[in-house]
């Protein structure tokens, strides 16, 4: 087990630097530089400004650079947008907040999804269970850049007992619109998910041969049931996971959040290379722990699986 | 140069102490307005800031910021006009190249240092040094500062421009050619002071709110990218006895509609209206929907280097075009905020001149139409051989509007057939720039209050010239103009070139639109480059 854990992040290494690699090779080929603009700048000053940055060197060149600031001084480079800032500060002044309402809001996804499925497959065909698919269905109908908007309009305008938008430190008034904003179709995803999980297993061998000795109901499924219903549910969280933290450019957006998400995306729109890689390599590496933990809890819940 | 005496706000906040009042409430030392007790401006804006070092910073969101918390030595009043800033006043010598401004003695940095014409001096060589490498160079070279396209090349050291402390409070600047606007330039971020030993002790760091030194109305005091920045009152401010705003955020929001929103439950003293929604906002709050002229037009260029169409060489194509947009539909069902048509490069509302009125503006829609028939049919295209072409524009809904009913009325008019295609903005602009396209979007917004900041874009040499536009008697006006007296005359023969050769189709020119809550008083709507200092604002009490 711990040599597979250490076999597995021995092998994340070279593959986010394969990623960084792609990453930035992919970003030369765009069209336009970081120093494009509607102002055509002078010859000269273009050539200070290269200088200053050493994008006058050879790619292979600043591709080394990059990565023995990295390796040697952990210097993710500077913004070439924001030029009071460099990378290391814009990632750690956003991940804490992406990281906050990103594991808030997967919590939320996660409890109520699971427990909605599961109530769902226990009273099969009830109103329990429409009420709960109609739910999920229309928490998957309204993905997060339409529950955006609508939120604002009805806590902040109509109602007027939210903040619209902002951080603050992360206080709870300033929390609860772009929590629910995010977890909502994932909500949905993870109770439909969770009751066709469950009806499955509740239908299976093994489960039939419990109620056959005898045993509670109550016991047949937190027992019994389960673990195997959560399998699926598991390998469909751990990307979620990921993405919630990394997906939420539309919460940054709506909720001013102040979050990496929408420092990615414009960091790509802007060409500002360094904080497009810096970002790509933290997204990389959340990527490859999630993964690895998701296929460690497998072992857990699925005795069959060994590593 | 004018100086009020004014009573000041804290004058009232004793008198009304001593006659007694429990609850004194202050009035605007002017206009007599009971002025609210939270004097606090928030306003949105669309992303966040680049730079708050005032040599640095290359956007808008970002000047608005610096002009509060930096002076330099002219500042501009509601209308635009310049007012002393540090400078109480300036001479220029009779050839027009050397200016010498002469500096307060009571302006201070937010730490108590006096402000001298040294720091000016470094400030400027700063902005134009290799080393620093500022975007903003390219500022030093147009206010035509001696050496200074050898300073920013690199070929002399920064010593060498042209700007000397001949001592504490005067300061010198010598240009390497007349330039009667040189003191308008001075309202530009670019040539604000600096604090030398801030810069100097903390580097790239001196613009964090913790390190910050400024002397402005406001200091930074707090910084939240992508949130929100704080700027408040500096008690070190040669006029803070005359300032009224206490306190001044800028929150970043970057959908608009979300800013509407948040605006009508009274989260932002201001916002920018939607494109299309000022009428619906005008009528249900006719007291806070404000548009008002802006030193900006947007246009569509035509590609006439060698890689254009055959077809735009023809000025009669080009007229033809330009005849058949019914700018009125665009100004008023697309943008509807109020936007003037265009039918000059250079918007009505610049100071010092005013376009002449072309042959276009006077003929009405109906006319436009059948002579522009008249002209693509001499031109040679008809039903039998139609014209088409490809038109780009960057990925904007509102853009994206315009660029669709230009196409329906050629198309319906003309039987013109243009292609759409839009790209993002720094594909765009290396499209355009590379002269591989047809006709292109483009749009302008003046850097100083002076036709030639427009007209400029369209000399031969201009590396802003997309469409490679070359008219030598264009070319040449432009040169006479700098150094001209009176250069309104060569601007409008300027603008009556271009009405007939065509090089571009203006569509409109900006308006700003606004909803301002009715509190805010005294912004500037008549300074059309909206350059707006907090300094100048209040709130009213409700």
């Amino acid at each position: 087990m711990l040599s597979y854990v250490i076999r597995r992040l021995l092998i994340a290494v070279p593959t986010i630097m394969l990623l960084v690699i792609a990453a930035f090779f992919m970003m030369h080929v765009a069209p336009g530089g970081p120093f494009t603009s509607e102002r055509p700048l002078p010859p000269e000053v273009l050539a200070n400004i290269e200088a200053r940055y050493g994008l006058d060197q050879p790619l292979w060149k600043q591709l080394w650079d990059y990565f023995t600031n990295i390796f040697l001084h952990f210097d993710f480079g500077p913004s070439f947008r924001y030029k009071d800032r460099d990378v290391n500060d814009i990632i750690a002044q956003g991940f804490p907040i992406s990281l906050t309402y990103g594991s808030l809001a997967f919590l939320a996804a996660s409890l109520v999804g699971i427990t909605l499925g599961i109530a769902a497959a226990i009273r099969h065909n009830t109103w329990l269970d429409y009420f709960a698919v109609s739910l999920g269905i229309a928490a998957q109908a309204l993905p997060n850049f339409i529950m955006g908007p609508i939120l604002i309009l009805t806590f902040t305008l109509w109602l007027g007992w939210l903040p619209g938008g902002g951080w603050n430190g992360g206080q709870w008034p300033y929390l609860i619109m772009p929590v629910i904003a995010l977890s909502t179709s994932y909500m949905g995803n993870i109770a439909r998910i969770t009751r066709s999980s469950m009806l499955e297993v509740m239908n299976s061998n093994f489960i039939r041969t419990a109620r056959a000795k005898g045993l509670p109901e109550r016991a047949i499924i937190w027992r019994h049931a389960m673990k195997p219903t959560l399998l699926p549910v598991v390998s469909y969280l751990g990307p979620v996971f990921v993405y919630v933290l990394t997906g939420s450019v539309f919460v940054d957006i709506y909720f001013s959040t102040g979050g990496l998400g929408q420092s990615y995306v414009s960091s790509a729109l802007t060409r500002d290379y360094a904080v497009l890689l810096g970002i790509t390599i933290l997204y990389g590496a959340l990527t490859v722990v999630v993964n690895l933990l998701t296929d460690l809890a497998y072992a857990w819940f699925d005795p069959k699986i060994r590593y | 140069m004018r100086h009020h005496a004014k009573l000041t706000l804290s004058t009232f906040l004793c008198s009304a102490l001593l006659s007694g009042a429990a609850l004194a409430q202050a009035t605007h030392p002017e206009t007599g307005e009971p002025l609210a007790e939270d004097q606090t401006f928030t306003y949105r804006v669309l992303d966040e800031h680049s730079s708050v070092d005032p040599q640095v910073v290359e956007d808008t969101i970002g000047a608005e910021i610096v002009r509060d918390l930096f002076e330099g030595l002219m500042n501009q009043d509601a209308k635009g006009n310049l007012i002393p800033g540090v400078a109480t006043s300036y001479d220029v010598s009779d050839d027009k190249m050397t200016y010498t401004f002469h500096l307060r003695d009571n302006a201070k940095w937010s730490n108590g240092d006096p402000v001298t014409a040294g720091d000016f001096v470094f400030a400027w060589r700063r902005a134009a040094s290799p080393e620093l490498a500022s975007p903003y160079q390219w500022y030093v070279k147009l206010m035509s500062l001696e050496n200074a396209s050898e300073v920013v090349a690199g070929d002399m050291p920064p010593e060498e421009l042209g700007v000397t402390a001949i001592d504490d409070h005067t300061l010198e600047v010598r240009l390497s050619a007349p330039l009667s606007y040189f003191p308008q330039m001075t309202t530009h971020a670019t040539t604000f002071p600096a604090p030398q030993k801030v810069v100097e002790e903390f580097g790239e760091d001196w613009t964090k709110p913790e390190n910050i030194v400024s002397n402005g109305a406001y200091v930074l005091t707090e910084h939240l990218p992508n949130e929100r920045s704080v700027r408040e009152r500096n008690e070190m401010y040669w006029d803070n006895e005359n300032t009224i705003i206490d306190k001044t955020v800028a929150l970043v929001i970057n959908d608009e509609n979300v800013a509407l929103t948040r605006f009508m439950a009274g989260e932002l003293d201001r916002t920018e209206v939607p494109a299309g929604q000022f009428p619906r906002l005008k009528k249900e709050h006719p007291e806070k929907a404000v548009s008002f002229p802006q030193l900006c037009n947007y246009y569509y260029t035509f590609n006439q280097s060698d890689s254009g169409p055959e077809a735009f060489k023809d000025v009669r194509v080009r007229q033809a075009l330009s005849l058949a947009v019914d700018r009125k539909i665009i100004t008023e069902n697309i943008k509807a905020g109020g936007e003037p048509e265009a039918y000059t490069f250079t918007p009505e509302a610049v100071a010092g001149f005013t376009p002449p009125e072309t042959e276009m503006a006077k003929m009405t829609q109906a006319e436009r139409d059948a002579k522009a028939k008249e002209l693509l049919a001499e031109a040679g295209y008809g039903p039998d051989n139609p014209l088409t072409f490809d038109m780009i524009y960057n990925t904007s809904e509102s853009h994206e509007k315009i660029a669709v009913v230009l196409t329906q009325m050629w198309k319906q008019k003309l039987g013109v057939q243009a292609n759409l295609a839009n790209m993002e903005w720094k594909v765009f602009l290396e499209t355009r720039g590379n002269q591989d396209f047809d006709l292109a979007r483009g749009a302008w917004c003046g850097d100083y209050n002076e036709a030639s900041t427009f007209l400029d874009l369209l000399d031969s040499e201009s590396g802003y010239n997309d469409g490679k536009y070359s008219n030598p008697r264009v070319d040449e006006l432009l040169v006479q103009a700098k150094s001209a007296d009176d250069s309104a005359p060569i601007y409008t023969e300027i603008e009556q070139i271009l009405a007939e050769e065509m090089p571009v189709i203006p569509i409109y020119h900006y308006a700003g639109v606004y909803m301002m809550d009715s509190d805010v008083g005294n912004w500037p709507v008549e300074n059309v480059e909206q350059n707006w200092y907090s300094k100048d604002l209040y709130k009213i009490a409700e």
